[in-house]
């Protein structure tokens, strides 16, 4: 067993002393590492609260999430920024370069964080802008890249931590199809070259058929969680056990 | 060393946002400069108007002259006193005077004057005479001509070389009578004295009133004018009680008195002042904030300390404040000397004001090099002060809710 993500239980209210708004449910959660799975659902069904949850960048009211072993909800804010540093990695919705910044520099800033020597960082910026397909661009500030290229620097800026799973909300919501299609291929392309971990949230239908498990949400609760059979799939993603 | 180069970054990439902050900073400081610099050139001028103008710093005069200033009340001037006198520290010059008031008179009219007698060069290494030579020449020690200012002479229709006669009380009740060719005209920035001041030399003088060797006073002048007070109370310890030593403030209290009210009201303008650029400074940090705040909280959110954050933020603040503050000091240099040579000048009824205390109307600017470093220094706190409000910001960020939209 390679378990990445393991949550129980887990609720979220909103303004509990208001109006309540219960935004994640009773939520069961297991992630296997090399699945590439995609949370869907109606607006406001609560997958961007979810997935912050399970990033480490909101706390549950109720419940444990388990990433590689390490109860997040546990863990003091200051302990929780570094371990979202090094296991986690993030692509947003839109905005998600530093616009004075270029490309590289971007990539980079996530390992300088790390302490990651200059070599290494070296290297691995190259690796990561040939998956992506932008070595061309490397020195090209946000402004001048298109939705799409942006989008994918932000998937290798993700990937730059080698974390344990990347986290995307609705990683295609401000892209035309084709830039979505593009950053789908990256992400599956990474998902079963290097078996990188990757959930997504989206409620766009062509980003749904390329997810090999795909859990609905629908009232902060889990509503189904399929696991597409395939003959390439190495991981077998199990359906949740109530 | 990247945090810096990280700053560095956003600084110059973001060069209009920066451009802004240190313009703010840049323009408090030679605001700040330059107000300080004219309230202290302007009292520094006032005092040194009392001073040159006429009363000097300090004044030796017999006994009780001050308040009964009669030909009667009068010392004999000695070497000895002189040299005992100039012996004292902070003491750098010392001028003899034999004063009274007398009648002037033309051919047909006749008007009051305060006739002076001097030593014409130790009067002008103390008052700057020379400097009010408008048309003729300076007396010599032994001069037998008069000097006479400007505005008396006009009320008396005389001109450079034309024949004036002096008439008043000398020493002891007698007569005194004099004739004298006009050898200067002098210029007073002050109306007061523009419109009665006569210069004889001290013999020419003694021998009118018939008082040789006597004197009304002796001006004192000061190296270090900011020790008035401790100079004259050596002075009083040396010469006993025979004589008093008085400052240009006890002899001028309503001068004092003046500026204080004047200093009073100053204060709260610079109060004023310091509040506008506060908020000068938190505009821009304001602005600054929420123009980064989605990105500071993806920061955040990716993997950044808040501790490495707010270091970010000090360095960005640091740069900008000294860069807009040295920026601001080098800049209010030339403003600040090109007002002390060419001083704003007041006009109307303002300028009547301040002549009727018998000052000119002009307000140059104080070159101290003090002001620039205080208010200089001053300014970088405030901003460096202001700068910690994005600080807390960042230690109360949420990340969620920092990226919503
Ligand atoms: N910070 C918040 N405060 C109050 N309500 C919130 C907040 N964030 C989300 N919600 C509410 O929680 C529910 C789930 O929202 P969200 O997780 O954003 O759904 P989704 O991402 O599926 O559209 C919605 O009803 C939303 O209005
Ligand atoms: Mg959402």
């Amino acid at each position: 067993m390679n378990t990445v993500i393991d949550a129980h239980q887990v609720s979220k209210t909103f303004n509990p002393t208001t109006i309540p708004i219960l935004a994640v449910n009773n939520v069961h959660l297991h992630l296997e590492r090399g699945e590439f799975t995609a949370l869907v659902g109606p607006s406001g069904s609560g997958k961007t609260t979810l997935l912050n949850l399970l990033g480490g960048l909101d706390k549950p009211d109720k419940g444990s999430i388990f990433i590689n072993g390490v109860d997040i909800t546990k863990l003091s804010p200051n302990a929780l920024i570094d371990f979202r540093l090094n296991n986690i990695g993030f692509v947003f919705q839109s905005f998600n370069l530093i616009p004075v910044l270029t490309a590289r520099e971007n990539v980079e800033l996530i390992m300088q964080l790390q302490h990651k020597d200059r070599r290494e960082i070296n290297e691995r910026v190259e690796t990561l802008f040939r998956e992506i397909g932008l070595e061309d661009k490397l020195d090209t500030r946000p402004a001048q890249l298109s939705g799409g290229q942006q989008q994918r620097v932000a998937v290798a800026r993700a990937l730059a931590s080698k974390p344990q799973f990347v986290l995307a909300d609705e990683p295609t919501a401000n892209l035309d199809s084709k830039s979505a299609t593009n950053l789908l291929d990256i992400m599956a392309k990474l998902n079963q070259e290097e078996n990188i971990t990757f959930i997504f949230s989206t409620h766009d239908v062509r980003v749904i058929e390329r997810a090999r498990r795909v859990i609905t949400l629908v009232d902060g609760q889990i509503h189904s969680d399929t696991a597409k059979v395939s003959t390439e799939v190495p991981h077998t993603a199990q359906k949740r056990t109530p | 060393m990247w945090l810096l180069k990280l700053a560095w970054k956003n600084m110059w990439r973001n060069r209009n946002r920066t451009a802004i902050t240190i313009a703010a900073v840049f323009f408090s400081v030679i605001l700040s400069i330059l107000t300080n610099s004219l309230q202290d050139g302007i009292f520094d001028n006032l005092i040194k108007n009392v001073v040159s103008f006429y009363n000097g710093y300090i004044q030796v005069h017999k006994q009780g002259y001050w308040d009964e200033q009669i030909l009667d009340n009068t010392f004999e001037g000695t070497s000895a006193l002189e040299d005992s006198i100039l012996a004292l520290e902070n003491v750098n010059a010392l001028a003899p005077r034999l004063e009274s008031f007398a009648l002037a008179s033309s051919d047909t009219l006749t008007k009051g004057c305060l006739v002076i007698g001097i030593s014409p060069e130790k009067e002008n290494s103390i008052t700057e005479l020379k400097n009010k030579l408008k048309e003729g020449e300076y007396l010599n020690e032994q001069d037998f001509g008069a000097l006479i200012a400007e505005g008396l002479a006009k009320r008396l229709k005389l001109y450079l070389h034309d024949t004036l006669v002096i008439i008043g009380q000398g020493y002891h009740g007698a007569m005194a009578v004099g004739k004298y060719p006009i050898k200067g005209i002098l210029k007073f920035g002050s109306p007061d004295l523009n419109d009665q001041m006569l210069y004889l030399s001290l013999p020419a003088a003694q021998e009118l009133y018939g008082a040789p060797k006597m004197l009304t006073s002796y001006v004192v002048g000061l190296e270090n004018p900011s020790n008035l007070d401790p100079t004259a109370e050596i002075l009083r310890d040396k010469l006993g009680n025979e004589y008093e030593a008085m400052t240009w403030e006890e002899m001028m209290p309503e001068v004092v008195q003046h500026i204080r009210t004047d200093k009073g009201s100053l204060v709260i303008i610079q109060g004023v002042l310091y509040m506008l650029i506060g908020f000068g400074i938190i505009g821009t940090l304001l602005m600054m904030m929420v123009e980064r705040k989605y990105e500071m909280g993806m920061l955040v959110a990716i993997g950044m300390k808040k501790r490495k954050l707010m270091q970010l933020m000090l360095i960005e603040s640091v740069f900008t404040v000294l860069s807009g503050c040295i920026l601001g000091m080098l800049a209010s240099i030339p403003i600040v000397f090109y007002l002390n040579r060419y001083p704003i000048k007041f006009k109307g009824e303002l300028a009547e004001v301040y002549e009727e205390f018998g000052f000119e109307a002009i307000f140059p600017t104080s070159t101290n090099p003090e002001i620039f470093l205080t208010q200089g220094l001053f300014v970088i706190c405030m901003a460096l002060l202001l700068s910690l409000y994005p600080i807390v910001k960042i230690a109360r960020l949420d990340p969620v809710a920092a990226m919503k939209k």
